[in-house]
């Protein structure tokens, strides 16, 4: 008894230490007034409408989804031909690329962000929104790679055996029954990369911060420049993006199994 | 079948890994000797860097403050990695003895707060922390304080935002291992007339250890790597390596020297990793 009510309190607690900042930015993002109260003291929702009328928000915020999608689409095409040659060949090249992944997202963001001025300024390529969407590409790449994995992992040797004895070549057990059974796994490794890019402050500020503003570069900027509730909307509506692309995971995926949890 | 049936089998396997090769050796492997090479040359007070080669950048870090500052980020990484494993374990135990609904629900609150820029975050912290809101009045009606006053800037904030920002990578990193989990496990070693305590370090610990290596490892080194955090919610002398790295780059104009400080930051994380594996390791034998 007293250890299921210390069980819900800690549980209770916690939820409530995460939740606290979530609560607060889309508290405050309904304010009346330019201030940061909260709770909110006259509900509107003014700073949406300012939020959408001002140009330079509107393009921070699709240049980010922009980023975001580019990067998880080159991310995923790196991940997959290393999980598959790993799986289907055992390949030991797979298992270098493997490691070299790893270790770029073992490597501390602000190494990472040195590391991406210096080289995009040493191939004279500086400023650039391609330098943005390539590094978080290959930085973030470890998250596909480690679900992508998962997924061919949990693939049952005998449909492909099956598959094989029916006359199935390599690309028709890819194409047919590789792809559908690894669609929830590859989904989510993109989400994972999106959302994560989605809110990559140092290394997008490093490569081309002045020319590519990013969201969270804008919320940033004027976060020294002072207060203004339009930040607040930007942070609900990636808050919003970001639920409803897990919840979709999770209604379409069993979202436990993806991440590596037991079976239903 | 993959590529050309000309194709003979051995190179198959390399046909669909020269992209990802490409890009990893593009990306990856060349920036990463870059850093090495740049933190090697001269700095350009007008540019980036300059031609030549110089150890100007490393023997201008061999002072006190330097020194202080890595063990100071190196310190707190271990802190907010050992607090943040130390809380996310058992959140993640709890969340995977729960009803499958539950568990759905938790790991979407879990990512939902994924989806705030540390920048957001930090900011938010900000205002929770600041004079107006609520909870600075708090340590006054304990007896803490005078008077309502703001608590950032401060060491604690700077502290309980890194905690925030690790957390959900911890239960995250040890969520499939401790879903793996077997009751049945557990629920044998009590039959047998262990202690929740002697049953949690002779059952759970051993299969458990990896994954919270793992985990710990993966919030240092986010840890040391927080630039926004220790910038916006400390005090000067709460700055980490990762912020004067920044300012060293941003506001210094040497490339050079926030390189070599990059080289350092790096040391500091292998030698954390290798830590990490060495006692995860040890504990094993036992």
């Amino acid at each position: 008894m007293i250890a299921r009510a210390a069980r819900l309190s800690f549980l209770v607690i916690l939820a409530a230490f995460l939740a606290a900042p979530l609560v607060i930015v889309t508290g405050v993002s309904f304010n009346h007034e330019a201030r940061m109260n909260f709770p909110p003291e006259h509900l509107s929702v003014l700073w949406y409408g300012t939020f959408f009328a001002d140009s330079g928000w509107r393009s921070a915020f699709g240049r980010s989804l922009g980023i975001a999608a580019l990067a998880s689409l080159v991310s995923v095409s790196i991940a997959f031909p290393i999980a598959y040659s790993t799986w289907a060949y055992g390949s030991r090249l797979a298992r270098w690329l493997e490691a070299v992944a790893r270790m770029a997202f073992l490597l501390p963001v602000i190494v990472l962000a040195i590391i991406y001025l210096v080289f995009w300024s040493w191939l004279g390529h500086p400023g650039r929104i391609e330098n943005t969407i390539l590094s978080h590409a290959v930085v973030f790449v470890s998250l596909p790679l480690t679900t992508i994995a998962l997924g061919f992992r949990s693939v049952d040797p005998a449909l492909i055996e099956a598959a094989r004895t029916m006359g199935a070549r390599d690309g028709d057990v890819l194409r047919r029954v590789l792809n559908p059974l690894l669609l929830p796994y590859v989904v989510a490794g993109m989400i994972f990369v999106f959302i994560l890019s989605l809110n990559e402050y140092i290394i997008a500020y490093m490569v081309a911060g002045f020319e590519v503003e990013t969201l969270p570069i804008k919320v940033f900027n004027s976060l020294r420049m002072g207060f203004q509730p339009s930040m607040c909307v930007g942070a609900v509506l990636f808050m919003v993006v970001g639920i409803l692309c897990f919840s979709l995971v999770a209604a379409i995926g069993d979202l436990p199994k993806l991440l590596g949890g037991s079976a239903r | 079948m993959l590529g050309s049936a000309r194709v003979p089998g051995r190179l198959r396997a390399l046909v669909p890994l020269s992209w990802p090769s490409l890009a990893l050796v593009g990306l990856v492997g060349i920036p990463f000797l870059l850093l090495i090479r740049i933190s090697l040359a001269p700095p350009d007070p007008n540019g980036l860097w300059s031609a030549g080669t110089s150890i100007a950048a490393y023997s201008g870090l061999m002072d006190r403050p330097f020194a202080n500052a890595l063990l100071y980020s190196f310190g707190l990484a271990i802190l907010v990695a050992a607090m943040g494993v130390s809380l996310g374990f058992p959140l993640t135990f709890f969340i995977t003895r729960m009803r499958r609904g539950w568990q759905v629900l938790w790991l979407i609150f879990l990512l939902a707060t994924l989806t705030l820029s540390d920048v957001l975050i930090a900011f938010s912290w900000q205002v929770m922390l600041s004079k107006r809101i609520g909870l600075a009045n708090l340590p006054v009606k304990l007896g803490l304080m005078e008077q309502a006053a703001s608590l950032t800037p401060s060491f604690g904030a700077v502290l309980g935002n890194l905690i925030y920002l690790v957390l959900p990578f911890t239960v995250l990193t040890l969520y499939p291992t401790l879903s793996q989990l077997a009751p049945e496990l557990i629920e044998a070693a009590k039959t047998l007339g262990a202690s929740p305590v002697v049953a949690f370090r002779t059952v759970v610990l051993p299969l458990t250890k990896r994954a919270a290596a793992v985990s710990f490892l993966i919030s240092a080194v986010l840890t040391l790597g927080a630039y926004v955090a220790p910038l916006v919610l400390g005090r000067p002398r709460n700055w980490t390596m990762a912020v004067l790295i920044g300012n060293a780059a941003l506001a210094g104009h040497n490339v050079p020297r926030a390189s070599a400080m990059s080289v350092c930051l790096l040391i500091a994380a292998l030698i954390l990793t290798g830590g990490t594996v060495w006692i995860a390791r040890g504990r094993g034998r036992r």
